[in-house]
């Protein structure tokens, strides 16, 4: 095709001075911002699909241990505390990113992924515990359900941490710009989310869980 | 009001067109009802049908009028009057609507509690335990002590309780001429009634898809005056009666080879298959087949050809052992 | 090699259609075959396995792969058009969808060749479709094809919702958009809201089936009712997803051909809200034989004979649309002037559905499956044929031959209600739907011949499809005749750009003045829209083959985990995983800045 030019990519959004809100300056950044905001929309669904599966299941556990007799608040709390934490760090990394201060945004999201870790130590002994007790994947109804839905959120947490740590590098190699700006925005709402939906499993699963 | 309805409107269109085209009323369907259920229910689709085809004509006449009168002449080329929209219009075809809704919503909720009473605690109905199986129907009589297969039998005129549950997929119990179906959950309990108003024997189906022998999985539904229906409970309370002529060699074959699967003492739920208690009256063998000599001997000799995905298997019998033991069920009355 | 790194929504879109087209004769082949099987009482053409195969490969391909694509290829083709936008907010990630669900359908599809066919219904009903009762791998076709297939969708959907609430031209408010966009807006909300309780179905499901999962199963406390409840929760919607569509695509249809402008716009965007969000309130109407209970069942019957009223206003709207208009019969207005009476029988007869008590005798009779056909062929299919004759010059700059398509549409209207009408009463008649064979006039009189009215259509049908691809063929072999308004009485963006539109669609963006923009323009007498911006380069985004390999690589993942235990699938699983990864780290890492065209150096297109 005629008419066609190749432009010099770093004419596209790198030059000048960058905006106050860098994740906001650009069409794309705003369709990914409000596309990411609809993606968690549909999340929603599907964790309160697998929500309301857990609430009609969570009784049959087929003479296998319940949840009074399994769970360990202290433990649980513990995870809740460490996944919190975490996202009050990667806000500081938007705040960070607000000031435009490159190392202070890998500071926070550092930071952030390595409570991420945290939490999945946490959560990998735990349901290695669980497992020791007869509380398995395939042991109930109950079972099925408590990992899928743990599971998934746990999953969910674990592919935040590999995104983040991959913004991480970006950042380091491309700077902030309006390109990575709204990358960097979307994965904080990502992270925030799976808390929301912590907060949610720790009282559903675990708290009405122990009172059985 | 229903009942007026069909007694001096007569049978709605619809109705009447699809009788008219059977050319025959005899026959055990929804139309054409056998018991208070299916009665009411056939009542609700002539009200609901009645005034559907009211909301239909209104809509095709106005089709027809507007195609016609607004068809694009030759040479014509106006550009018509751009009419926004018209507050009135859009109100009274919001209006009407509701109110042709709200009449059909009001019986629709009275006949929904009325027919989904759960009646299994009443004294005066009889009550019936169906387990649906892949494909096959178990009937018992709890409070009879009695247990059967394939054929349900009900007194005229009473309150039946089904008490419905699945041994392996869902099913759905339908007695078309009767009343609406209800599906059968493995691992749940779902109840319904139905009040049989004329002596007969209805076609039981699965409505329900559970496997490639689905649309083979009918049943009976036999209906018999009071004093009928107490002397066959009185009868399958009883052991099978004694033969006439000697039949021991089919009983012996029968005691080797089919018992593990089919009870046919009266005092025993079947382990896996159709109980036989009572299987020489039967209209039907495995629920399809004419019960003949020769369809039971075709279908022992290859159920899963008769009916296919059937766990019954192939016993694996000779010739000899299927006509004796073919002489022995002939003789289970 | 171009079609497959595109990344234009208007060659995405085409792909969608040639898809779900292809999809859809298969679809059809399989209609056929059922239809042959019950033309008589007792036949032996097909057994009742392959019985049972036909029907859930039919109801699913139909459903999945035929309607929801060509849904999407309209909204691909039309949408951004419509709006005065140069693309869609994803590029990318719109090729993305395009390929997850073409992957989804052909390895859904594959199970013909595998000989593993999914036999439990498009429903798939638990516990008939759990690993102790299907024992062989046509379920995991199923739920891998549906799984991948539903990605594409959801993310679709994302993609239209963020093109149309960013994107739209300067002036267009959501008020002034065309009925079309505003279809496609409630459905990509209602995809974005239904599909997730999809997946989440299917995993579940799989989950049971390959890795002992228990959810489903009675025996280890699972609830066989809870499938049910999921399935449906998607599944209702999923209904008015595909046909608000069709709705917009006759609210454009008629008005162009009545030369009237929609009569009553803003109760036609209320009546579409409601309908969208009434969507998600009654799938329990599909479970009324269930045994939930009076409290339910009422319930759900009143909201769902509450869906009649919007869906009523929107039937008055097209007739009065009609009414003091000039109305020209061409292929595309016939099939929309069909649709109005069509639908109108296909909603009555679920407004009757709707209750209870009717319902426990209606349910899984013919008569469901005459209801549900007027509704998706009667609705859906008829407002897509609208849209594909009225769009297709602005796609191709082809027009579809007429006389050709008013055969197609003769004969696919008689072939219709001569297939479906008569099973409204065979289903009175107590014939329940998905039996393989029936008993003959004895037992069942009336219904040998009326089944065989049924399968006598359904080849009238497929005629009228015949003359249909023939019809597009033979049109490709055209010059491009089409102007930009192609039917001279265009009102809405997409007619005031060349047919087929160029690469960046609009050379200038339009500034919008009000509904029907170009209409108001034209009748101001002007012959263009007033430019919102000078001519200049336009950034377009860069051609990508990532996506088809990402999709691929969820391809070769399903099957690694179908087949897991018989061939150490897992390794095979890890390494589509891997490359659908590997793919997603090369998009996040190198970032695409696209080019730049300049419509002044462009030669031979020109508004």
């Amino acid at each position: 095709m005629s008419g066609v030019t190749h432009v010099d990519p770093h004419a596209h959004g790198v030059s000048g001075e960058l905006p106050h809100e860098p994740e906001r300056a650009t069409l794309e950044g705003r369709n990914k911002l409000l596309g990411f905001w609809l993606f968690l929309g549909g999340e929603c669904v599907l964790f309160g699909t697998l929500f309301a599966t857990f609430m009609a299941l969570r009784h049959n556990t087929m003479g296998g241990p319940d949840g009074a007799h399994l769970f360990d608040l202290v433990l649980v709390a513990w995870a809740t505390f460490i996944l919190l934490t975490s996202s009050l760090t990667s806000v500081f990394a938007i705040q960070a990113m607000h000031a435009k201060k490159v190392p202070q945004i890998m500071l926070w999201l550092g930071v952030t992924v390595l409570l991420g870790l945290g939490f999945l130590g946490l959560e990998i002994y735990e349901f290695f515990h669980y497992v020791h007790e007869g509380h398995q994947f395939n042991s109930s109804a109950f079972g099925t359900s408590f990992y899928s839905l743990v599971g998934f959120h746990g999953a969910h947490v674990a592919f935040g941490v590999l995104w983040i740590t991959l913004l991480i590098f970006q950042l380091a190699r491309k700077g902030l710009t309006t390109v990575t700006a709204p990358k960097v925005y979307v994965a904080s709402l990502y992270w925030h989310f799976i808390d929301v939906v912590w907060v949610f499993i720790f009282t559903i699963v675990y708290l009405m869980g122990k009172m059985g | 009001m229903l009942k007026s309805l069909r007694g001096k409107a007569g049978l709605s269109l619809f109705v009447a067109l699809a009788l008219l085209l059977t050319g025959c009323a005899e026959q055990a369907s929804p139309l054409n009802p056998k018991g208070t259920q299916a009665l009411e229910q056939l009542n609700l689709m002539i009200l609901s049908i009645v005034i559907m085809v009211i909301v239909v004509v209104v809509v095709f006449a106005i089709s027809i009028y507007v195609l016609v009168k607004f068809r694009a002449r030759k040479g014509d080329n106006h550009i018509p009057k751009q009419v926004e929209g018209n507050h009135k219009l859009e109100i009274i075809w919001t209006v009407i609507p509701i109110i042709l809704l709200a009449i059909l919503v009001v019986p629709t909720v009275g006949y929904t509690f009325k027919h989904d009473q759960n009646l299994s605690a009443d004294p005066d109905a009889i009550k019936v335990q169906v387990v649906a199986h892949q494909f096959w129907w178990e009937f018992n009589y709890p409070e009879l002590g009695i247990y059967s297969s394939q054929e349900v039998v009900m007194p005229v005129g009473k309150n039946v309780s089904f008490e419905l549950t699945s041994a392996d997929v869902v099913h759905s119990f339908w007695i078309p001429a009767l009343g609406g179906k209800k599906d059968t959950n493995p691992g749940l309990t779902s109840y319904m009634h139905l009040t049989p108003t004329e002596v007969g024997v209805y076609k039981g189906k699965c409505a329900e898809l559970c496997g490639p022998s689905h649309a083979l999985m009918d049943f009976k539904a036999v209906v018999v005056t009071e004093e009928e229906f107490a002397a066959w409970v009185a009868d399958m309370q009883e052991a099978p009666s004694v033969a006439a002529e000697d039949v021991s060699a089919g009983e012996e074959v029968f005691k080797n080879n089919c018992i593990q699967c089919h009870a046919i003492q009266p005092d025993a739920k079947s382990p896996v298959a159709p109980h036989l208690n009572g299987f020489a009256e039967r209209g039907n063998v495995a629920g399809i087949l004419q019960n003949t000599e020769e369809n039971i001997k075709a279908w022992i000799a290859d159920p899963d050809g008769e009916k296919p995905g059937t766990l019954m298997p192939k016993v694996g019998l000779t010739e000899e052992e299927i006509d004796q033991v073919t002489q022995y069920l002939l003789q289970l009355k | 090699m171009d079609w497959l790194t595109t990344v234009d929504h208007k060659k995405i879109g085409i792909l969608y259609l040639l898809a779900g087209a292809f999809f859809f004769v298969i679809g059809g082949i399989e209609a056929l075959l059922i239809r042959l099987q019950l033309i008589g009482p007792q036949q032996e053409f097909l057994d009742a396995q392959t019985f049972n195969e036909m029907i859930t490969m039919h109801g699913t391909t139909m459903i999945f792969l035929a309607a929801m694509p060509i849904i999407f290829g309209f909204m691909n083709a039309i949408v951004p058009l419509q709006i005065g936008a140069r693309d869609v907010a994803f590029p990318f990630v719109n090729a993305l969808g395009f390929w997850t669900f073409f992957v989804g359908g052909v390895l859904l599809n594959l199970s013909w060749i595998v000989g593993d066919v999914p036999d439990a219904g498009w429903t798939a009903y638990v516990p008939l479709s759990g690993e102790q009762f299907s024992m062989h791998r046509g379920l995991d076709f199923y739920l891998m094809g549906l799984q991948i297939a539903g990605i594409g969708t959801l993310v679709g959907g994302i993609n239209f919702l963020v093109t149309i609430i960013n994107m739209r031209a300067p002036g267009m408010g959501f008020m002034r958009m065309p009925m079309f966009t505003w279809t496609a807006f409630i459905t990509s909300a209602m995809i974005l809201f239904a599909f997730p309780a999809l997946a989440v179905g299917l995993i579940l499901l799989t989950f049971d089936r390959l890795f002992g999962g228990n959810i489903f199963d009675p025996n280890m406390g699972g609830n066989v009712v809870l499938w049910q409840h999921i399935f449906w929760i998607f599944g209702h919607p999923e209904v008015y997803i595909l046909v608000l569509p069709a709705f917009g695509i006759i609210s454009e249809v008629i008005p162009t051909f009545s030369r009237k402008r929609l009569f009553g716009y803003s109760a036609m965007v209320f009546a579409t809200v409601l309908i969208g969000f009434l969507g998600f309130m009654v799938w329990v109407h599909h479970m009324f034989t269930t045994g939930m209970g009076p409290v339910a069942n009422a319930l759900f019957a009143v909201a769902t004979m509450l869906i009649a009223i919007p869906t009523g206003i929107k039937i008055f709207n097209w007739l009065f649309t009609m009414w003091g208009g000039r109305i020209q019969f061409t292929t595309a207005n016939l099939f929309a002037i069909g649709f109005v009476p069509t639908f109108v029988m296909g909603g009555v007869t679920g407004v009757m559905l709707a209750v209870p008590p009717a319902d426990w005798q209606f349910h899984d009779s013919y008569f469901v499956v005459a209801h549900f056909h007027y509704v998706i062929v009667g609705g859906i299919v008829f407002g897509l044929l609208s849209g594909l004759f009225y769009w297709w010059p602005k796609m191709t700059g082809r027009f579809l031959n007429e006389t050709l398509g008013k055969v197609t549409f003769w004969t696919f209207f008689t072939g219709f209600h001569l297939t479906f009408f008569i099973q409204h009463i065979v289903g009175l008649l107590g014939m329940p739907r998905r039996v393989f064979t029936y008993l003959g006039e004895n037992e069942n009189p009336g219904w040998t011949w009326m089944n065989q009215l049924s399968t006598i259509g359904a080849f009238v049908m497929a005629f009228a499809v015949i003359v249909l691809l023939i019809n597009i063929v033979t049109s490709m072999t055209k010059p491009k005749t089409a102007k930009g308004d192609a039917w001279g009485d265009g009102r809405t963006l997409e007619w005031t750009i060349p047919s087929p539109a160029p690469e960046y669609n609009f050379k200038q963006t339009p500034i919008t003045r009000g509904i029907d923009a170009w209409w108001k323009e034209k009748m101001a007498g002007n012959t263009e829209m007033t430019p919102a911006e000078p001519v200049g380069p336009i950034h377009m985004p860069s051609p990508s083959i990532l996506p088809l390999f990402m999709s691929i690589g969820l391809g070769i993942a399903a099957v690694g985990f179908m087949y897991s235990e018989e061939w150490n699938g897992y390794y095979v699983a890890i390494a589509g995983l891997v490359i659908t990864f590997f793919c997603m780290f090369l998009r996040s890492v190198y970032d695409d800045h696209g080019f730049h065209i300049d419509p002044k150096d462009d030669k031979g297109v020109g508004a």
